[in-house]
C-alpha cells in the first residue's frame, strides 16, 4: 500500500481537497480520477507549478510559510500536507491554519525514529541519508524532522484529535513498533 | 508571419456605461491562424494602454513593424496559431483604427475630439462582443490580456460568462488603488494643462499637446518598471563625461524617459490617453456588490489562469491574489502563477521561460 492509496482510501468521493506542497499534482490528479474529488494544489517551486498546469491540476503558486489567507474557513473537506511538514519552518501555525480551512487534515512525514535513521546517528554517527531522506545535512530542504511520538505530542499540545494513523515501510503497513519500524507516517486529524 | 489589419463596421448604436450612445463604430482587428470548422479555437487577445490590434507578425509593406506580443503569439509560440485562431482587436476610444476621438463624428462631419464619450472596460467588452458575432464566434476558447488587457479578460468572464471557456488574466488588478489613480491624474493634468490642448479641440487648431503627452508617458514609464530593473538598466550612468551643473540631460534614465516621451507624443492621441486612464480608474467590478469581489465573480463560468509578477508594484501580486481568492470562494477552476521576473509591470511583455512554459502548458490543455 502506498501513501497515495492510503490517502485515496480516506478521501470521500466528491470531497473538496486542498493539497499543500502538491509537487507535480500527481496526488490531486489521482484523487480526481479515483474519487472525483475536485481540488487545488499549493506549490512554490516554478518547475512543479508548470508541471501541475501541464497535468491539468489547479495549482496556486504561494508560499505556505505565509499562511493560508487565500482560503476561507472550512472551505475544504481535507487539507493534505504530504511529506512537506518537515520542510516547514513553523509547524504550529500551519497546522492551525489547515484545520481552519479544512474539516480534517491529512499529514504525512518521514519518520525520523525509523530504525535505519537511528542506526545512522547512533552507530555511524552521521545524519541519516535514505530513500525517504535523500539529502545531505547541508543541502536538505528539511528543517524540522520529527518522529511519530513527536508529532503526536504536537497534536496533543494543539488539542487535535488523531482520527487515523497508517505507518508504512516499503509499501507495507507497520503495526508492530511503528515508531521504530515505520519509515513513513500518515495521519488523519481534526480539531 | 505577414498579417493584414481589417476593420469591421457596426451600425447598431452602442449604449455606453456613461449613458452616452455611439451611433455607429468600427473596430480594427487582425487575425492569426485559421478558425476551425466547429469555431471552437478562437482566442481573443486584449491590449493594454498604448498597444493596438497589431498583436503579432509584420506587415508586407512595413516589415519592421512587429506586433506587440509577437513573442507570445504565432506558429509554435505559447499561444500557437497552428492550433488557435487568434484575434487582436483595438478597443473603441483608441487612436489606432477603431472609432475614437480622432474619428469623424457623423453628426458634425468633424473629428469627435473632446466630444467623444468616456468609455469603460465594460463598453470595450460589449463592442468586442459585436466583433465576435461578426466573426461567427459564439464562444471563445480563451480571452487573454495583460494589465488593462487583463481587465478586459476579467470583464468578458463577467459580462458574457457563457461565451468564455478560459480567461487568462496577466499582471491584473480588479480595481485601481488610490495611488494608481493618482498617477493617472498627474498624467491627465499634464495633458490638460498643456496650452496646446485647447480643451481637447486641438485637431482643428492644427496642434498637438506634445508637452503634456511626453510628461504623461514619462510618468507612466516610471510605474511600468521596478526600482531594481530601472537601477539595473540605467543605474546612475551619466550621459556626459562630467555633471553639467545645468538642466540638460545628465543621467541615462533622464535620456530614456525623454526618448520614450518624445516617441509616444508622435503617435498617441491625447484625448485617447485621457479616456483610457479614466477607463482604468473607473474599473471596479465589485463596486455593485458592496466591494465584495467574490460576489461579483459569482456569475463567472470560465476557467481561469491568473499570472502576476512579484516585482510589479503598479498592479502588485497581492491584487492578483485578491482575484484568486474571489475565484476560490466561487469554486472556479483556477491556477495561479506568481512569477519572480524582475522587470516590474512590463514583465508581462517579456520573455521568461517559466511564464511562457506555463502558458504553453495551459493552452496545450484547452480541448478544441
Amino acid at each position: 500500500m502506498t501513501e497515495a492509496e492510503t490517502i485515496a482510501r480516506w478521501v470521500n468521493s466528491g470531497a473538496r481537497v486542498l493539497d499543500l506542497g502538491c509537487g507535480d499534482g500527481r496526488l490531486l490528479k489521482q484523487l480526481w480520477q479515483t474519487r472525483q474529488a475536485p481540488g487545488y494544489g499549493v506549490e512554490i517551486d516554478d518547475v512543479k507549478v508548470i508541471a501541475c498546469i501541464h497535468n491539468d491540476v489547479n495549482v496556486l503558486q504561494m508560499d505556505l510559510e505565509d499562511g493560508l489567507a487565500a482560503f476561507a474557513d472550512r472551505s475544504f473537506d481535507y487539507v493534505i500536507l504530504s511529506e512537506t511538514l518537515q520542510a516547514i519552518h513553523r509547524q504550529e501555525p500551519l497546522m492551525k491554519e489547515m484545520l481552519r480551512v479544512g474539516r480534517e487534515a491529512i499529514v504525512s512525514f518521514p519518520n525520523f525514529g525509523y530504525w535505519r535513521a537511528r542506526i545512522q546517528i547512533a552507530l555511524a554517527g552521521h545524519m541519516p541519508v535514505s530513500k525517504e531522506l535523500p539529502y545531505q545535512w547541508y543541502d536538505t530542504p528539511n528543517v524540522h524532522h520529527c518522529t511519530l511520538v513527536d508529532f503526536e505530542a504536537l497534536c496533543a499540545k494543539l488539542g487535535l484529535r488523531i482520527l487515523e494513523r497508517v505507518v508504512l515501510t516499503n509499501g507495507n503497513a507497520v503495526t508492530f513498533l511503528p515508531n521504530l519500524l515505520g519509515s513513513l507516517a500518515v495521519y488523519r486529524v481534526s480539531t | 508571419m505577414i498579417v493584414t489589419p481589417q476593420k469591421a463596421r457596426f451600425t447598431q448604436p452602442l449604449k455606453l456605461t456613461s449613458g452616452a450612445v455611439l451611433p455607429e463604430f468600427e473596430i480594427a482587428y487582425e487575425t492569426y491562424g485559421e478558425l476551425n470548422a466547429a469555431h471552437s479555437n478562437a482566442v481573443l487577445v486584449c491590449h493594454a494602454l498604448n498597444a493596438s490590434h497589431h498583436v503579432a507578425g509584420t506587415y508586407a509593406d512595413d516589415p519592421g513593424n512587429v506586433g506587440w506580443w509577437d513573442n507570445m503569439v504565432g506558429p509554435g509560440k505559447p499561444l500557437d496559431t497552428n492550433r488557435f485562431f487568434v484575434i487582436g482587436n483595438n478597443y473603441i476610444g483608441s487612436c489606432f483604427g477603431s472609432t475614437g476621438p480622432t474619428s469623424t463624428n457623423p453628426a458634425t462631419g468633424k473629428p469627435w475630439g473632446a466630444d467623444f464619450p468616456v468609455v469603460t472596460v465594460e463598453d470595450w467588452v460589449a463592442a468586442q462582443a459585436r466583433l465576435a458575432d461578426h466573426l461567427g464566434i459564439e464562444r471563445f476558447a480563451a480571452v487573454m490580456g495583460g494589465s488593462l488587457g487583463a481587465m478586459q479578460a476579467l470583464q468578458w468572464a463577467l459580462s458574457y460568462p457563457e461565451r468564455v471557456r478560459n480567461a487568462i488574466v496577466i499582471a491584473a488588478t480588479p480595481r485601481l488603488s488610490a495611488q494608481n489613480i493618482a498617477f493617472n491624474e498627474v498624467a491627465r493634468q499634464a495633458i490638460m494643462t498643456d496650452p496646446d490642448f485647447h480643451g481637447g479641440h486641438y485637431y482643428e487648431k492644427g496642434v498637438v499637446p506634445v508637452r503634456g503627452l511626453r510628461i504623461a508617458r514619462m510618468i507612466g514609464h516610471i510605474t511600468y518598471l521596478s526600482d531594481d530593473a530601472m537601477m539595473e538598466k540605467f543605474g546612475r550612468v551619466l550621459r556626459r563625461v562630467t555633471p553639467g551643473f545645468d538642466f540638460n540631460i545628465d543621467f541615462e534614465i533622464e535620456s530614456y524617459l525623454r526618448h520614450q516621451g518624445d516617441k509616444f507624443s508622435t503617435y498617441f492621441d491625447a484625448n485617447t490617453y485621457l479616456r483610457i486612464t479614466k477607463a482604468l480608474d473607473y474599473y471596479d467590478p465589485a463596486a455593485d456588490y458592496g466591494g465584495d469581489l467574490s460576489k461579483a465573480f459569482a456569475r463567472a463560468q470560465a476557467d481561469f489562469l491568473v499570472i502576476s509578477f512579484t516585482s510589479d508594484w503598479r498592479f502588485s501580486s497581492a491584487r492578483s491574489r485578491d482575484i484568486v481568492r474571489a475565484l476560490l470562494d466561487n469554486r472556479r477552476v483556477v491556477s495561479y502563477l506568481e512569477n519572480d521576473a524582475p522587470q516590474g509591470h512590463d514583465a508581462f511583455l517579456m520573455d521568461d521561460s517559466r511564464y511562457f512554459a506555463a502558458l504553453r502548458a495551459y493552452f496545450g490543455n484547452i480541448a478544441l
